[in-house]
């Protein structure tokens, strides 16, 4: 239909011409909200919708002899329509249209039809429908949810730990490589946490993968290794949400795979991706973390007589707070930490160790002790697209003490951890930890025992927050020292890089 | 291939030869099934395809011709050793070790159990443990036992376990009869685990999880014969040992004698994978430790760790004594929803039976019986006016009329005469009662002495 109008475009006027865009575009937009409706509503409603619309493309082809008024008319009489059913629609799954905003910008390019990613739509039973069938079909049982949620936090996932996956797994497991099965109950007890421990950990657990496998008969390694790791990504998926690190290592790696041409021999390939994975975490763990600490303490950003406030246990910062002192630079540390993970313990444990003179205190003490303190340095477990810094949660608190004593807040944080979300608040993507893990025992008795018995009672462990960039003066990455707001341009040039 | 299962079924049933002298200890029917189909069953649940089975070449036999074995799914490797050797379970173990290609799985054939094998799992996979092992706290029996005069407590040697106050950890293993004077615990344990619990009431189900590496270690190290008596505490001790943790300072001295014993073995234990340093850089950056007060990493950077998950709920039972053999044919069978009653069993209607017997296949129960809380074997025949309570009648037996049968076991193929009445006894194998003969009269071969009321 589009098309007629176009092959008899030179008799159209500026003022048609312009109509005619204006409908294009329109017509994308309808078709992007349809598109986006159809990913939440049901199959059923989906197919009137998109039966409507072809129906009305094919009867206009038959009849060429009809004006061009007319033809517009008709296409305008078929968008109200379209519009008027779409309105009662939107009436119905009401609150889920609003908070679902995928900015479509009606460009004349292809429509970016933007999707919300399964692990914040807990709360809609289609897509847990959807994600249940996904896991079937890849044979990995499905985590059920546990406990009470907080209405606000009810669109995300919250587990047990006492209900590990691998209740459901066979033991020998055979679906998923033993390296794999190891890996995601150690995320899910909590053994390896942070975000550099759980992209190694994973990279090492590929490493594995890749050496345990053979290239089935008639298959491509490039295409059947990425489709061998999809179920065991959502496996890991199950066990403890991904991180923004370990998700741009796993497409990292994907697009390695991919890139293996199909003349390669299966040994080669297998090298070669091994030394791939090497010199990934070689370059943006180990040397970037390197380089990190290089640039914080030949910039004088750690200068004899600091002192520095460290939140919680970041293995970034860590570091560069042990080579500093190795540097022989006059500084002493306090440690904020905060529960129920208590990781600044872990933390307070590996400085003093090296001999670094430590103060430890709760983060409710923090306005107390900021006075004292010369510079804030906070970890991160990713930088987000418009400059908002995610990180373990009470991380948004002290850079807003911090900022209202005047103390410059630096976050250090390797370039491999940024990522092209964008988030605003804390609510719309976040991670639920096991709510049991509040309940303290202290001189026999458990105030909290009884919690899920109490209707009125919820209990929120709460995992990341946000940092808006304005708390934020200063991000040390291994390209430099960029401002908060530069971490798009960084995206750019790499994405440009590739 | 992540474990591999391996069933160790050529015990002998030492404990309890009154039963075993006939039928090896694998076969004993328990609930009309014989006792290692629950292991195998347990592993079939699970989830193993295969299992490896080591046993005697007469129980190989008798598995062949069992109809339960035949049902149970799995591939069973058997490997059959001599019957009379001094084989123990380490033996046993080195004997198959070009069939061990991965961590392995070691059950007894007599552990009869309802536990969530993925508990210990778990610890062996998460922790990457040496050694992960099962553990129940024991329960009294309350049946008596024939033979036995009155309650009288088993004088069985106790073991001390030791764990951490997780509970998880194993510190400290030893029997009684090793422990002359004292339970002596090293220093360096103590400075690295200040909270130590240490339980004696608990039953060992003979149930592990072993690296590869382990049973490497025993082709090297040909003296170690027995898994339970020998190799557990050996590595519980090794956890600790100032060669295996490479960055210990001189702690302990009194340390230095046993160090030079078990100085040559141990770079076999030390768990090696392809990409340590990987592992090790993850493990630094993690932010977790597995204790807190002290200024130690992980696990006090060491790389051999056992761990052990104990039962408080559910059975556990290991089946090498008369009164637990008892105890576990009136708890296993509540293990399973099966009917109580074999489809093939001809039962008259004017028999009284209790709900919670069994009756096995192609039996013939005739009228006026009255069963109650017993198990009746396969191919068994009860005549008219019999009475049995709290007994366990084995296959093939022959029940003539007026019988009272209470509190005894009767094995296989034996024939009780008209009229006998029998409490707390033990009937051998095979063995004819005769009708109203009056006296006592001694049953079986074995050492025990009955009581025998005949009227």
């Amino acid at each position: 239909m589009l098309s007629l109008i176009v092959s008899e475009g030179k008799d159209l006027t500026k003022e048609e011409k312009q109509r005619l865009r204006k409908e294009k575009k329109q017509q994308k937009k309808i078709k992007e909200k349809k598109d986006d409706k159809a990913s939440q509503e049901n199959e059923k409603e989906k197919k009137p919708v998109t039966s409507a619309a072809p129906a009305s493309q094919p009867p206009t082809q038959p009849t060429p002899t009809k004006t061009k008024a007319e033809l517009k008319a008709e296409r305008r009489a078929r968008q109200e329509a379209e519009r008027a059913s779409k309105q009662t629609k939107k009436g119905e799954t009401g609150q889920q249209a609003a908070t679902s905003k995928p900015k479509a910008p009606p460009s004349d390019l292809q429509p970016v039809v933007k999707r919300l990613p399964e692990h914040i739509q807990v709360d809609n039973p289609d897509v847990l429908k959807k994600l249940a069938k996904k896991l079937e079909r890849q044979q990995i049982p499905l985590r059920s949810d546990y406990g009470y949620k907080v209405s606000l936090f009810s669109h995300l996932h919250q587990y047990s730990r006492k209900a590990p996956l691998t209740q459901q797994l066979s033991i020998p497991s055979t679906v998923i490589h033993p390296a794999i099965v190891r890996l995601g109950l150690q995320y899910s007890h909590g053994i390896v946490a942070g975000s550099n421990a759980r992209s190694v950990a994973l990279l090492h657990a590929f490493k594995q993968v890749i050496r345990d496998y053979t290239t089935p008969q008639n298959e491509e390694l490039s295409r059947d290794l990425v489709n061998k790791l999809k179920p065991y990504i959502s496996f890991l998926n199950q066990c403890r949400p991904l991180s923004a690190s370990m998700g741009n290592a796993i497409k990292y790696i994907k697009k390695e795979i991919s890139n293996i041409p199909s003349n390669c021999k299966e040994d080669e390939a297998k090298n070669k991706l091994l030394n791939c994975i090497e010199s990934y975490i070689n370059e943006k763990i180990i040397l970037a973390g390197v380089a990190i600490a290089k640039c914080a303490i030949e910039k004088q950003k750690i200068s004899d007589g600091d002192v520095i406030l460290v939140y919680g246990c970041s293995s970034l910062v860590n570091h560069i707070l042990c080579k500093a002192f190795e540097k022989n630079r006059k500084f002493r540390v306090i440690v904020v930490d905060s529960r129920p993970r208590l990781e600044g313990k872990e933390a307070l444990r590996r400085l003093v160790q090296k001999g670094i003179s430590c103060t430890y205190v709760l983060i409710s003490a923090v306005s107390y002790i900021l006075p004292e303190v010369s510079k804030v340095f906070l970890g991160a477990h990713a930088l987000l697209a418009n400059g908002y810094v995610m990180s373990r949660v009470g991380t948004s608190q002290i850079a807003l003490v911090a900022k209202a004593f005047n103390v410059p807040v630096l976050v250090c944080c390797e370039t491999y951890k940024f990522c092209d979300r964008v988030q605003t608040d804390s609510f719309v993507s976040n991670e639920l930890d096991d709510p049991d893990d509040l309940i303290v025992t202290r001189k026999g008795t458990t105030p909290l025992e009884g919690w899920e018995n109490e209707s009125s009672l919820g209990l929120l462990n709460l995992v990341y927050d946000v940092t808006p960039p304005d708390f934020v003066d200063l991000v040390i990455t291994e390209l430099g020292m960029i401002p908060c707001t530069s971490v798009p341009v960084v995206l750019r040039v790499k994405n440009v890089d590739q | 291939m992540e474990l591999q299962a391996v069933l160790m079924a050529a015990g002998g049933g030492s404990r309890m030869t009154d039963l075993t002298y006939n039928t090896p200890k694998a076969m004993l029917p328990v609930g009309n099934k014989p006792l290692m189909w629950y292991p195998l069953n347990l592993l079939e649940k699970v989830g193993f395809e295969e299992v490896i089975v080591i046993t005697t070449k007469e129980v190989q036999k008798a598995m062949s011709t069992d109809l339960k074995i035949k049902d149970v799914k799995m591939k069973l490797d058997v490997v059959s050793i001599q019957e009379d050797g001094d084989m123990g379970t380490a033996d046993a173990l080195r004997h198959i070790q070009p069939k061990i290609k991965t961590d392995i799985l070691v059950l007894s054939c007599d552990l009869i159990t309802d536990v969530a094998l993925h508990e210990v799992v778990d610890l062996f996979r998460a922790h990457n443990a040496t050694m992960a092992m099962l553990m129940s706290k024991a329960h009294e029996f309350t049946e008596t036992v024939p033979g036995q005069k009155g309650k009288k407590k088993t004088a069985e040697q106790r073991d001390f376990v030791g764990v951490d106050k997780s509970g998880k950890r194993l510190l400290f293993m030893a029997n009684e009869a090793d422990l002359e004077d004292g339970l002596s615990i090293r220093k360096s344990i103590m400075r690295k685990h200040p909270r130590m619990l240490i339980k004696t009431g608990l039953v060992d189900a003979h149930l592990y999880c072993l690296k590869k590496a382990v049973v490497d270690f025993l082709t090297e190290n040909k003296s170690i014969s027995s898994i339970r008596g020998e190799l557990v505490p050996y590595l519980v001790r090794k956890q600790f040992s100032k060669t295996v943790n490479s960055q210990k300072l001189k702690d302990d001295t009194d340390d230095q004698t046993q160090e030079k014993n078990d100085g040559p073995a141990n770079h076999e234990l030390l768990i090696s994978s392809r990409d340590e340093p990987l592992l090790q850089l993850a493990q630094e950056r993690s932010c977790w430790n597995d204790h807190r007060g002290d200024m130690s990493e992980a696990y006090h950077g060491g790389k051999l760790r056992c761990y052990v998950h104990i039962m408080d709920q559910g059975l556990c039972c290991r089946v090498n004594t008369l009164a637990a053999y008892i105890e576990v044919n009136r708890l296993a069978p509540k293990l399973f929803e099966e009917p109580s009653v074999h489809p093939s069993a001809d039962i008259s209607e004017r028999c009284q039976m209790g709900s919670d017997s069994i009756i096995g296949a192609v039996c013939h129960i005739a009228d006026k019986t009255s069963i109650k809380r017993s198990t009746i074997g396969n191919f068994t025949t009860v005549k008219e006016k019999v009475k049995v309570t709290n007994s366990i009648i084995m296959h093939g037996v022959t029940i003539e009329e007026g019988c009272n049968i209470q509190g005894s076991v009767i094995c296989s193929n034996a024939v009780i005469g008209r009229g006998a009445d029998l409490k707390y006894c033990l009937v051998g194998n095979g063995q004819h009662i005769e009708p109203e003969v009056p006296g006592i009269i001694i049953l079986n071969t074995g050492n025990l002495d009955l009581c025998l009321h005949v009227l």
